[in-house]
């Protein structure tokens, strides 16, 4: 069993996911949407898995070190955050169908490390050679994880409001099986109130690591003024939310908007621009 | 919307002022700091004019966009955000919830029994007794309405710890031949800056993975005080990740390199025209046909990486002046080899005499007195993020009468968390008193 095998295996399980969750949003039967949880449930379980044994054949192979090095590795752990936070919302607030608008990020992840990156195990680079490469890294993800969550909320948010507003949610619609729009709207706040102080975490880990590496927390390259832009946008979310003007659509709207920051501040700085973290892109 | 009716309308007004203006901080924040991510900072103005216009280098210039986080502009914005803003409370949801429960039982012992429960279950409550009622009131975690202002306060902690770090402390650089110490160094301003001791540099070395790919930088190091070497400080290892602190200094691996001089006889392929030719390790020669030449390495005992021969070698790359690009090794003992190398690559013949190349080690250094204040910030923010999001001030009164207890409770946020504790602590009382009753 090689861990490659078992990503692959992974990408399928979520896509079957993510159909039958389409399928449960269109028929509404519980049992469908049991099965679509059950094999996200699957797909994370098997991807924890082939994470693990990477890390093992790091090891194996003689250059160990945690699967965070490059994009590769970056895309799958991003996508295995996502569906955990997923889960985590789940358990919590019980709303299955968001799965819906959650599952085509991880699926879009996977299958494009699957399909697109190159997933050789390369040693590390001497920068890279540190405990805290596992502290920063993780922090920053499970905090782009819950914004993935959110964005996906916020389009559902959208969508279930203007039916809302036209007042034309017959039984029948598939728009009936998202939560209320006050529910989402909710989610949608609960999702960035965690992400927050993760990716505040991110970016400490980021400063305390940049400093004992060579001796500047902060110098302003890309991805630092990146990740402090998305730190910004999502602190002004906070903000906006207590203003109460600020609920609803121009929350949701904002929220889309930072993700597509964090998009940014992820792959655009590690493709488009240069700086300390450009070496995460290679390849 | 109470609180409009309730107060005069000036605070409201500050207070949506206020919060308004964080938002507006932050957002043009976010905004404005992309532009330094697009265009390149600190840059020489000639590459700049040569990508844009005069008139935009002016315009550009004058705003600070060349070097943009230091303009006066970003940093009073950032300077803005330390405003404290009331955020908390009043318009956050809030939930005051209440419970009576009748009882005949007499008022010492359901007071005795409350103060227990609250003790037990909620916080040690305060007891007054009033016109001929007994009131409790219990607290958890009343400071958490403060985490909003310790948000704020550490974003000034931050910028206070960064400015003494650029007052007191410095950014340098320094290379060190391998054997050899040094009592100063370079900033980045290019001020020589004497250190009160002396660092020297043992060996450096570099070690690579199977595939050729570098896998760790090295260098030894020892700090000398008069001479002597300081012990605990005496050939220490310094890696990429792991560097040395003497006296609130730090040196950390950041670059290598070779310092020497290398000596070749250049000719015409049959041997007419023979020149000397001296080169320096990071420097590259022209030689007489246009060719530009450089060293990539070199030796001064071929041995132990071509078994059989003996002498100086060197790794050279020549630039033909038809653009192609050859490396090739020359030696000082095998004249024919050189030859034979000149001939295949058409190359003019060139023989190396020998040289002496030392190694050395470039070290950062860095002295930041401000880097604790502004780790102290970090703490204040995340411990204080943390709070503000996920903590929230409980309060419980409990008001005791003959034949009925009065329980009320209330969060400042996150009511649904802040339900099912209130109802059970009611359920309890319940349980508590009533069976009290039917004694
Ligand atoms: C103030 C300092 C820093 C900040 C604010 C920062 C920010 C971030 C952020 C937001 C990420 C999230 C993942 C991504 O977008 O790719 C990230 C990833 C990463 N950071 Fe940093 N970082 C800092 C310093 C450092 C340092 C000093 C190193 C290493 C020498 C480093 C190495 C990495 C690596 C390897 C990743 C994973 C990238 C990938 O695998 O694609 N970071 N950083």
């Amino acid at each position: 069993m090689t861990s490659s095998l078992l990503f692959n295996t992974t990408t399928i399980a979520y896509l079957a996911s993510m159909l039958l969750f389409f399928i449960f949003l269109a028929s509404r039967s519980r049992a469908v949407g049991t099965a679509g949880s059950i094999l996200a449930l699957v797909g994370l379980i098997l991807q924890t898995v082939a994470i693990g044994l990477r890390w093992k054949e790091s090891y194996d192979i003689g250059v160990g070190h945690a699967p965070l090095s490059n994009l590769y590795e970056s895309v799958v752990f991003f996508s295995w955050t996502i569906v955990l936070f997923y889960f985590f919302l789940d358990l919590k607030y019980k709303h299955r169908v968001i799965g819906a608008f959650v599952m085509p990020f991880a699926l879009l992840g996977m299958a494009w490390a699957q399909l697109g990156l190159n997933s050789g195990i390369e040693p590390l680079v001497p920068a890279l050679q540190s405990n805290w490469l596992l502290y920063h890294v993780v922090t920053c993800f499970l905090g782009y994880a819950a914004f993935a969550v959110a964005c996906g909320i916020s389009v559902m948010f959208l969508i279930r409001e203007g039916h809302e507003r036209r007042a034309d949610i017959s039984g029948k619609s598939i728009v009936a099986a998202f939560p209320a729009s006050r529910i989402l709207d909710d989610l949608n706040y609960k999702a960035i109130m965690i992400g927050f102080p993760l990716l505040t975490l991110g970016i400490v880990t980021g400063a305390a690591w940049a400093n004992y590496a060579w001796g500047t927390y902060w110098s302003w390259d890309p991805k630092e003024t990146w990740s402090l832009i998305v730190w910004f946008i999502y602190a002004a979310f906070l903000h906006a939310r207590i203003t109460r003007g600020w609920f609803g659509r121009r929350a949701a709207w904002l929220s889309i908007i930072g993700f597509a920051a964090t998009i940014f501040c992820y792959l655009g700085v590690n493709l488009l621009l240069s700086g300390l973290h450009s070496y995460g892109g290679g390849s | 919307m109470k609180s409009t009716e309730r107060s005069s309308a000036q605070p409201i007004w500050d207070y949506f002022c206020s919060l308004k203006l964080t938002m507006f901080l932050l957002l043009t924040l976010a905004v404005t700091s992309i532009i330094g991510t697009i265009i390149p900072q600190g840059a020489p103005p000639p590459e700049y004019l040569q990508t844009i216009g005069e008139n935009k280098f002016k315009l550009y210039k004058t705003l600070g966009f060349f070097d943009m986080y230091h303009s006066g502009w970003f940093i009073l914005l950032l300077a803005l955000l330390t405003l404290p803003t009331v955020m908390d409370e009043g318009l956050g949801k809030s939930l005051t919830l209440i419970e009576s429960v009748s009882v005949h039982t007499d008022r010492s012992l359901l007071r005795d029994k409350s103060i227990a429960l609250l003790r037990a279950e909620f916080a040690e409550p305060v007891v007054t007794e009033a016109d001929g009622s007994c009131h409790l009131f219990a607290q958890k975690t009343p400071w958490c309405r403060l985490a909003v202002y310790i948000v704020h306060l550490s974003v000034i902690v931050i910028f206070i710890g960064a400015i003494i770090g650029s007052i007191f402390g410095y950014k340098a650089h320094v290379n060190i031949i391998e054997g050899e110490a040094v009592t100063s160094v370079m900033s980045r301003t290019g001020k020589e800056i004497p250190l009160d001791f002396a660092i020297g540099c043992e060996q450096f070395s570099v070690s690579y993975y199977d595939t050729g790919a570098p896998k760790e930088f090295k260098s030894i190091l020892t700090v000398l005080e008069d001479r002597k070497p300081v012990p605990g400080f005496t050939r220490v290892p310094i890696i990429v990740n792991d560097p040395l602190t003497y006296k609130g200094i730090t040196f950390y691996q950041s670059s290598y390199g070779k310092v020497g001089e290398h000596h070749f006889i250049v000719s015409n392929r049959d041997g007419s025209n023979k020149t000397p030719l001296t080169l320096d390790s990071s420097s590259s020669a022209r030689l007489p046909d246009g060719s530009g030449m450089h060293v990539l390495e070199s030796t001064q005992d071929i041995s132990p990486f071509q078994p059989g021969m003996s002498g100086p070698a060197a790794h050279i790359e020549v630039h033909t002046p038809t653009g192609e690009t050859k490396a090739v090794v020359i030696y000082a003992q095998y004249p024919e080899l050189n030859a034979r190398t000149a001939e295949q690559n058409g190359l003019p013949l060139i023989s190396y005499t020998g040289g002496q190349e030392q190694e050395y080690t470039g070290l950062q250094v860095v002295k930041d007195p401000g880097v604790w204040v502004v780790w102290l910030g970090c703490f204040l923010m995340v411990a204080g993020v943390y709070a503000a999001f996920f903590m929230s001030h409980r309060r419980v009164w409990i008001r005791i009468t003959d034949g009925e207890v009065t329980i009320g409770g209330h969060s400042n946020k996150n009511q649904a968390g802040f339900q099912p504790v209130f109802a059970r602590l009611v359920e309890r009382l319940r349980n508590d008193i009533s069976g009290e009753g039917e004694k």
